[in-house]
């Protein structure tokens, strides 16, 4: 459901809102294309189904177009993007025809024409050679710092015609000869995901998954993945459990058909060796409520992983007002601020440190959690968000 | 009252950042590359600083400081990066060359070249900062005061900040109407004593509010 701008006075930081239309009126008028790959699943999807509407209620001609590609296209897009973020991967020349095969017939589908384009992500990438005139950007959520070289020419061979590429962090960016900007991604505050939610709906949720509410709770909220250090979680909650009697929570997406998820959970259950304070859930795709409820009933937040992301699974923790305890991989770098909003640390021991010093003190879980909310107010919501694609378009529609 | 012929505009900003692709992993590199980066980035990692950082207070208060105490864990030269007051410097050139200076006279002293273990390298940025007229225009202290407290926090920084280093004022432009446009050139002194440098834009606001109030409430004592 799209919201009103208006319905965000009382969640962004003042004047916000406001600031919006001023913004706005220097852009009105103009067309802003985005080009993705789909329009379900993941945060980019979930951004833009927000931002869309909002961008309309502005004044700006926006339109979100999606590729119409098949199974193949979408396994070669992946094979891309894991090689990409430093895989050992590559594309074979037929499926790098596969690839261009399907951007050529999009190009052919949509009306390409707008004052800006933003094109998502390398599956849409080589649209750019059928481009028909305005500016065009290419907007990149993935870690491509260290990418497989034979994929990163082919990819950067369409990059180089962008007006701009725009990244999520520093890092992530790459040597190019055009400008790249740092637009960092966002959560709503709107979104079943992070609405309020009363207690008594948090502890129905908590009670359907068959978590008790009378100890503190670790929670771990990410893919079961390697990357993801749930067994390095398991064992930062075991130094924590000497001294505190609490729980964890690890929760994930499911992992029916993926080898790597069957493997890491398997390997977290035996680690976990029927401890019954220790609570592994794989989530339904979408399971927004349960997360809201999972988030809100945590005492602190963990996340351990080697390599991250943006990760908005902390951001909307931290709007939640959870302290953080998290690596310095991605995204966590920049959303933890060090001693204020929570604590970034480098080893299983450093977390559990952390922990219990957090649970020693109750008045530092509460400010830690009160900076880390008005952090997120300030940075990391759609509103302001909506301010960065404005200032972008007022850049360069006057170039 | 007194009533400004002349009336003030407030105007907020909007940054987008842009990424340099320089990258330091060292103290060495930090200070060659702070020797040839453009001033806007200078400018982006000691003042916009604080338009990233407008109500939560960070330990140090420019990335420099940051960086190295917090991701180097040099916390000696971490200090005194933290002192450099950019409103010391006129120009953006002399606060890079008081940084460069600074980061040498540490490397002369120490025995190795701190460098990045653990942590993050630091990544060079630079502002592209677009004005935005709020269409708010006060003619009284009373209307400056009620204004200033609405105003998106970017209009601080665009009036303070911007102001002094981009813009080459030599003053903010608040302390500045106040005294060339409303005649009150001692509220204006207390306005200019307030140093921006200190804490977080909503501290700056606050600041700027409690001397207002001060001399409204002088005004409206019989």
């Amino acid at each position: 459901m799209a919201h009103e701008l208006d319905e965000y006075r009382d969640h962004a930081p003042k004047g916000t809102v406001e600031f919006l239309y001023r913004l706005s009126d220097q852009v009105a008028g103009h067309s802003f294309l985005h080009i993705s790959a789909g329009r379900y699943g993941g945060g980019m999807a979930e951004i833009l189904r927000r931002l869309i509407p909002m961008l309309n209620t502005l004044g700006i001609n926006a339109r979100w177009e999606v590729l119409a590609g098949d199974q193949e296209f979408f396994q070669v897009s992946r094979r891309l993007a894991n090689s990409l973020q430093g895989q050992d991967d590559y594309l074979t020349d037929q499926m790098q025809e596969a690839y261009l095969k399907i951007n050529a017939r999009t190009a052919q589908s949509l009306n390409l024409d707008a004052d800006l384009v933003m094109v998502h992500d390398p599956p849409p990438a080589a649209l750019i050679e059928h481009r028909k005139g305005g500016k065009w950007f290419w907007r990149c959520y993935l870690d491509i710092a260290k990418p497989r070289q034979h994929s990163w020419s082919f990819l950067r061979r369409f990059l180089v015609g962008y007006d701009a590429a725009i990244f999520s962090l520093p890092g992530f960016a790459h040597r190019l000869p055009i400008p790249q900007f740092l637009i960092s991604p966002s959560i709503d505050p709107l979104s079943e995901k992070n609405r309020p939610m009363p207690r008594v709906e948090v502890n129905q949720v908590l009670s359907r998954l068959g978590i008790p509410r009378d100890k503190p709770i670790l929670l771990q909220l990410a893919r079961f993945e390697w990357f993801k250090d749930p067994l390095g979680a398991i064992r930062a909650y075991r130094l924590v459990r000497k001294h505190h009697n609490c729980r964890l929570v690890l929760a994930g997406s499911g992992v029916m058909h993926d080898p790597e998820g069957e493997a890491v959970l398997a390997q977290v259950h035996e680690a976990a060796a029927g401890d019954p304070d220790v609570h592994i859930l794989q989530l339904p795709p979408e399971a927004d409520v349960e997360i809201n409820a999972l988030q809100r009933a945590a005492t602190i937040i963990l996340q351990k992983s080697f390599k991250e992301g943006f990760s908005l699974a902390v951001t909307e923790a931290m709007w939640k007002g959870k302290p953080v305890i998290g690596s310095t991989a991605g995204g966590l770098a920049a959303q933890i601020l060090d001693g204020v909003t929570g604590y970034t640390v480098h080893s299983v021991e450093g977390a559990a440190f952390r922990a219990r010093h957090l649970l020693n003190n109750p008045g530092l879980l509460q400010r830690m959690g009160g900076a880390g909310r008005e952090h997120v107010r300030r940075n990391f919501l759609v509103t302001r968000h909506l301010s960065d694609y404005l200032t972008l378009m007022r850049l360069f529609v006057t170039r | 009252m007194q009533t400004a012929s002349r009336p003030f505009l407030f105007k907020e900003c909007s940054e987008l950042r842009e990424i340099l692709g320089e990258e330091a992993y060292d103290e060495k590199r930090l200070v060659e590359l702070l020797e040839t980066v453009p001033l806007d980035s200078i400018y982006f990692h000691t003042h916009s600083y604080f338009l990233r950082h407008s109500y939560v207070e960070r330990v140090y208060p420019n990335d420099f400081a940051q960086w190295v105490a917090m991701e180097v864990r040099d916390h000696v030269l971490g200090e005194r990066l933290a002192v450099v007051d950019p409103f010391d410097y006129g120009e953006l050139d002399a606060l890079r060359g008081q940084l460069i200076s600074i980061i040498d006279d540490h490397l002369s002293r120490t025995p190795i070249v701190p460098r990045v273990m653990f942590g993050e390298p630091f990544y060079f940025n630079k502002s592209l900062i677009i004005q935005v007229p709020t269409r708010i225009e006060v003619r009284t202290l009373q209307e400056f005061r009620s204004a200033l407290s609405e105003v998106e926090v970017s209009a601080i920084y665009f009036h303070v900040f911007e102001a002094r280093h981009r813009l080459k004022h030599e003053e903010s432009d608040f302390s500045a109407w106040i005294h060339d446009g409303l005649g009150m050139p001692d509220l204006a002194e207390k306005l200019r004593a307030i140093n921006p440098y200190l804490g977080s834009l909503e501290r700056v606001r606050s600041a700027l509010l409690t001397v207002c109030d001060e001399f409204l409430n002088r005004e409206h004592r019989p």
